[in-house]
Parts: structure tokens; sequence; C-alpha cells
């Protein structure tokens, strides 16, 4: 635990020294494609160091100038497969955004979708010292919150506190100098599979890079997708990527819930290649160009040529009409969503006051998916784009790229973590006291 | 339809191109965009390699003395153009000796380029002849390098160890001479030092106007004080000190008393409360013969 712990608070530290220096890379791994950002930062809250939010949540202290993608390999289900193929991928997007960006990128900050994650909700308390609370008493009462078994072999990535409560009145977003005699924290816990996150630190070790943050994707997803009162009064952002789908729940401006259903466009397109009978390649070709949700009478007359290079000329002749696409793409988004579904109900969705549900990634660019989405997951569901930030190419700014933007966001805003707060003063001095001692037993 | 004949050689097709960039190209790549190394090879680079090609060049002795030869070249065929060649020398104000002795130390092979005179060198160089008071150089338009002189005019004879030599009022050596006849125009001076008094060596000399006809010359007695040298081996020794008002004293007295006529041999003005003369030897016998004979006389 610790062990993250001083590991997080160093990737803290590099974003800070890659924020001084001015340049910082975003890459988002994806198991479709690998985005990378360069962004610079020289706005005018640039060295702000205030209390609060600055102007624009910190937008408007960065610029994107270099901005790349490649088509992704060895990644599955959002997590590294291949490490070798990863690094190649990693390293053609890092190279190219460089070339756009005529500057040399040390610190990249970096998202990933997969690798099982587990939200846990925590709480704890602690009585004041002194009647008024203090840093130090948020960082105690954070510390006493009861960390659950997670499990063999997996790490925390997010832990936020969500949610303050002094004596009876909760719901407070900031205690720091209010009176009270008991402060009690929400801290919203997710942890993912440890080797996912050594894989992508390895990874971007061999690109001669220095991991200066790690998210997860859903979460990034959803600042970047969902706009301001749907943070606020309760959302799901689901993040449809090519090899799983993320979710999100956001209320009070925190995420609460985090999960990810292994299915993703990539499925669909593997259906079509395997129904069709054609290569991957054609198959994501047909579901990019031709493919829906929703079948017509006009969708019957419409015939697609699937093409072939058997030499068979009856093979090579074969088409298709776009009702069997979409008979062919319509339950595998209908069981992605369905899954969506009951993870939210699992979640609890259902109780919060507004219930917005936002879709976005690479995989609601398909035609219909909002009215299917709106049978299966609710009526309050819409289509989400990423928020647009300064200097961020055309060619980037679709719904693929909600993660990376929402990465951009969280490299200039961070969230409060755990790990942001000083470990609690009661139980560092014991520690290295025992250490000193234990030194002096073992060497006089 | 399908070619059925097996062609001999087919062309393979290219293996399919990684478009990932290899660890060597990316490291470059990233290496080519640090600005540090960017500005070394852009600035650092270009300056050593021009360093290097330079001392390359004159490494070689055979290049640096051609291109030394070559500076050269340019350089006379400037400076030898025809308005900047000087002549002939012209000089003003000196006597013919002195003329000659000019030309003899100013040995200049003319025609020659008026870059290649070093006038203020030359100047000092004719300033310090003896002879030669004040000296001014200059490059007359036409190729002629005038010379003009001011010569020092000798005010005495110096007759010392080294032999007789002309000095001029400031006692500066003008020239040697080869016999006190040949200027019997100019007063004799003697005795070491008498250069560094010559001032009041010619007041003095001015103030013995009227006894001119008995005058010899004047002596400097350990380099501090004078004698007048008279005829007949009469010395009027001055004080170190108001050398002038002693010896106008001494000639009032000859003018009133004759007293330079008479036997003396010496007159001290040293002290100038006790005046003091000495009588030639037997000047005081015959003194006292000629006093006892007239008062016999004028008892008798």
């Amino acid at each position: 635990m610790t062990d993250l712990y001083q590991l997080q608070r160093a990737m803290r530290r590099m974003r800070k020294q890659a924020m001084d220096r001015g340049v910082v890379a975003i890459l988002d791994v994806g198991s479709a494609k690998i985005a990378c950002l360069v962004l610079r930062f020289d706005g005018p809250d640039r060295l702000r160091e205030t209390e609060g939010i600055g102007a624009l949540a910190g937008q408007s202290s960065f610029r994107v100038i270099g901005a790349a993608t490649t088509r992704s390999r060895g990644v599955r289900f959002g997590e590294i497969d291949a490490m070798q193929e990863t690094e190649r991928a990693i390293r053609t997007a890092v190279q190219a955004a460089q070339k756009m960006a005529k500057v040399r990128v040390d610190h990249v900050i970096a998202c990933f979708a997969g690798a099982g994650p587990r939200s846990y909700g925590l709480d704890g308390a602690v009585d004041l010292v002194d009647s008024t609370v203090t840093e130090g008493d948020v960082a105690r009462a954070l510390a006493a919150c009861d960390l659950p078994d997670f499990g063999e072999g997996r790490e925390v990535l997010h832990a936020q506190p969500v949610n303050f409560a002094l004596d009876h009145r909760s719901g407070l977003i900031d205690p720091r100098g209010q009176i009270g005699n008991r402060l009690s924290v929400d801290m919203h816990l997710l942890t993912v599979e440890n080797r996912a996150i050594q894989n992508l630190i390895y990874c971007i070790k061999r690109c001669d890079l220095e991991l200066a943050g790690v998210a997860s994707s859903a979460y990034v997803a959803g600042i970047s997708s969902l706009v301001e009162d749907e943070q606020e009064l309760g959302s799901a952002c689901i993040d449809m990527g090519g090899g799983a789908t993320g979710l999100s729940i956001f209320i009070k401006k925190h995420m609460i819930y985090a999960d990810n259903v292994r299915l993703g466009g990539d499925h669909v397109t593997s259906d079509i290649s395997k129904c069709l009978q054609i290569p991957m390649a054609t198959a994501e070709r047909i579901k990019t160009f031709n493919g829906g949700l929703v079948a017509t009478g006009m969708d019957d007359r419409e015939m697609i040529e699937i093409g072939g290079e058997t030499g068979d000329y009856e093979h090579d002749r074969r088409t298709v009409s776009r009702a069997e696409v979409i008979g062919i793409m319509r339950p595998r988004v209908e069981e992605i969503l369905e899954d969506v579904r009951a993870r939210l109900d699992a979640a609890g969705f259902e109780h919060l006051p507004s219930q917005q549900i936002v879709l976005t990634g690479g995989g609601s660019q398909i035609p219909g998916l909002d009215s299917l989405a709106s049978r299966i997951l609710g009526q309050q569901v819409r289509l989400g784009r990423p928020l647009r930030v300064q200097g961020l190419p055309q060619s980037a700014t679709g719904p693929a790229f909600s993660g990376a933007v929402g990465l951009c966001l969280f490299a200039a805003h961070p969230q409060d973590e755990w790990w942001d707060f000083d470990i609690s003063a009661e139980r560092y001095p014991a520690r290295s006291l025992r250490r000193a001692v234990k030194w002096f037993k073992e060497n006089w | 339809m399908r070619p059925l004949i097996r062609r001999r050689s087919r062309v393979e097709p290219p293996p399919l191109r990684d478009p990932a960039p290899s660890r060597l190209a990316y490291r470059a790549e990233r290496l080519w965009l640090t600005p540090l190394f960017r500005r070394f090879l852009r600035i650092g680079l270009p300056v050593v390699l021009v360093a290097a090609a330079v001392a390359a060049f004159f490494a070689d002795a055979g290049r640096r003395e051609a291109l030394a030869a070559l500076g050269h070249d340019l350089r006379q065929s400037f400076t030898e153009r025809p308005e900047f060649m000087v002549g002939l020398m012209a000089i003003d104000g000196a006597s013919r000796e002195v003329d000659e002795d000019i030309r003899e130390i100013l040995p200049i092979d003319f025609p020659v380029s008026s870059f290649d005179l070093d006038l203020e060198a030359m100047r000092q160089t004719v300033a310090g002849l003896d002879a030669v008071a004040r000296a001014e150089l200059r490059i007359r338009p036409g190729g002629i390098l005038q010379v003009s002189v001011q010569e020092r005019v000798p005010a005495v004879v110096w007759r010392s160890d080294n032999g007789l030599e002309l000095l001029d009022a400031q006692g500066h050596r003008v020239a040697p001479l080869a016999a006190r006849g040949a200027r019997p125009d100019l007063p004799l001076v003697a005795g070491t030092g008498a250069d560094g008094a010559m001032p009041e060596a010619l007041h003095l000399i001015d103030l013995a106007a009227p006894i001119a006809d008995r005058f010899r010359g004047l002596v400097r007695v350990g380099e501090r004080r004078w004698d007048v040298v008279l005829d007949r081996g009469q010395r009027i020794l001055l004080p170190e000190t108001g050398a002038p008002a002693a010896l106008e004293r001494v000639i009032a007295l000859n003018q009133a008393e004759e007293m330079l006529a008479r036997d003396l041999v010496t007159v001290d003005m040293r002290q100038a409360g006790r005046p003091t003369l000495r009588l030639a030897p037997g000047a005081i016998e015959e003194f006292r013969r000629i006093t006892t004979a007239e008062a016999e006389a004028g008892d008798g």
C-alpha cells in the first residue's frame, strides 16, 4: 500500500516537473488506436498555484501542439497483450506527435481501459484534535478508512475523497477551516490489476519516456464528455472502445463508480468477419461505412460488395444487403449495452437523482445507437463528444478521442487523490522511529 | 483468364513495411529534437569545422609562407604607387656640416615609399644630433622629405678632460673644437661640470665686460663655484651663491682703485664679509721697501 502511495506521489512530482518544463505528452493506450497528444503549458494559469480551480478548470493553461494516432497493436481488452508490439505502436504515435510539435517530450501521462477495474466505497472518521479542521485532519481521516481486501496482485489506481461530513452535516466539498468534533470522509477507491500497470510502465520506459500519471480511461472519458450539470446531478459515461467498454458514474463532480465490460467494437467487427467470411480489415470497413443498428426497408435493397481475393468468381463477387449487416451487428451491440445495464444496476444507478447516460468512444458512432441505447439503458441517453480544447486538430475532435482529451483535462487539473495529502502525522514518525531503532539494533 | 504458365522470375511482393520507427531511429529523432543538441549542431559544429579547416590549412609552413608573401606583395603593390613615393630629402636651416651629418645619419635609399618612413623615429634621430636644437620632418607634396632644423648657436668654448667643445647657452654640446684659435670670438670656460651652470657663466661673462681686455675665462671649481681667470695669472674666487654681486663688487673696486692692476694673485670673494687679497710673492717686500724709502725721503 505504501509502495503505491510512494509511486503515486512520485508520479505527481513528475507531473509537476513536466508542467514546469512546459511540455507533457498524453497517451491513450486503447485496443483500437493509440493516441498521443503533446501539450504545452504556457497559458495564463500555468504557474498559478491557488486554491480552488483556475479559469476554465485549468483548460486555458495548456495548448495541444502535437497530435498523432496510430492503429493499436498488441492491446486486447484495453490491456497490453504483446509488449513488443505495443511498445512499437507507442513509439510510432509518440514520434509522430513529437514531430508535429517540434519538441521533445520526456513525460507522459497515460490511460488505459482494461485491467478489471473494481470500485470500492470507503469511509473513515476521526475525532478532531483541535475543533478546526486542518489539512492534517483530512489526511488522518483518509488514513482512517478501512481498506477492503481487494485481493492479491491489485493496485489502487484512483483513491479520491468524494464527500466529507462534519458531525451531522454531510455533503461538504471542502471541510478545511470549519468547526466541529468529528470528521468523516467517504472515499472512492478504484483498483486494477497490478500487472497491467507494470506492463504499461515497462512499455513506456522502453520508449525512453517517464510516466507522470496513470488514469482509468472510463474516468477521463467521463471528465471530457460529461457537461458540468451532468457531473453534478448524476450521470453515467459509457466509453465504447475497441476491445472494452468502460463505464463511470459521476455525481457531485466526483466519480463514484467505474467498471468495464470486456466487449467492444472489435467484437462487432469479428462477428461481421465470421458471418460473412471476410477478412477483419474488410469487415471493419463495412462496419464503418455501412454499419447501423436499425434496419429499414431501404436497407434490404442496398447491396454491399464484400469482395474477396480467392480467385473464385462466385466467391469474390458476393454481396450482402445492409439489412444483413445490421442483423449481424445489432445483437452484439445489444449484448454490450445489456452488460452495461447490468453493471449500472449493480452499482445502483437508478438511485441517482438524475440518470443521464452519455455514450462516447469510437463505438458510439454507429448510426442508430442512441435509439437502441435508450431502449436498453433508459430514456435519458445522449451521444457525447469530448470538450473542445485549444489547438486540438479537427481530426481528433471525434468521440473516439474523449479519453485522450479527458486525460488532457486530468493533466491540467487533477482531482485530489489520497496521495496528495501528506502522510498522517501519527503514523509516519512511529514507523520511522521503529526503523531507526531497528537500524541501531542491527548495526551496534 | 489467369495466366497458367508460370513465369520464370516472379517478383516477390516486398514485405509489408512496419510503420513503427526502429528504436534507433526513435532515439535519433528524440536527440534531434533536443534543443541543446540542435543548437550545438547548428552553431557549435560549423564553428568547430571551420576552425579545424583553418588550423589544417595553416599547419603547413609552406602555405603559411605563401600566404604571408601574398599579403606582402599586395601591400607593396599598394604602397609603391608613384603618389606615395618619396624621391629626395630637403634640409632647411642647417649649416653645411650639419646637413652632411643629417644625410649621414638618415640612411634612406631614395626613392622610398612614404609608408616605410617612420617620421617620428627619424625626427628623434635628427634631434639627437648635438648641433640640432629642434627638428621637424614632413613629407611635402611632390615626394620630398622636408627636414626643418634649428641649429644650436655656440656660446662658449669649454675646455674639459675630453678636449675643447662648443656649448650653447643652455650648456648643450654643439660640436667639438679642434683648437681654441678656431673660435677666438667665444669666451672660454673650463672645469668639470661647467656645462651644467652655463646660464650663470654667461651672466658672469656679461658682467665682466669692463675687464674684457684682461678676461681669460671662467673655471668651475669643485662643480659648485666659479673662478674668473684674468691675464697675469690673476684669479677672482667667486662664492657659491651671489657670484654676480661679488663680481660686481670686484669690478667696482677695480674701477675705483684700479685694484686688479696691482700685484695681486688672488681676489678671494668666497666669504662676503671678509674679502681677501693675496699678493704676489715678493710684493710685500717691495711694498715695504717703497714705504720705507718714502718715509726716509720724507724724514730727510
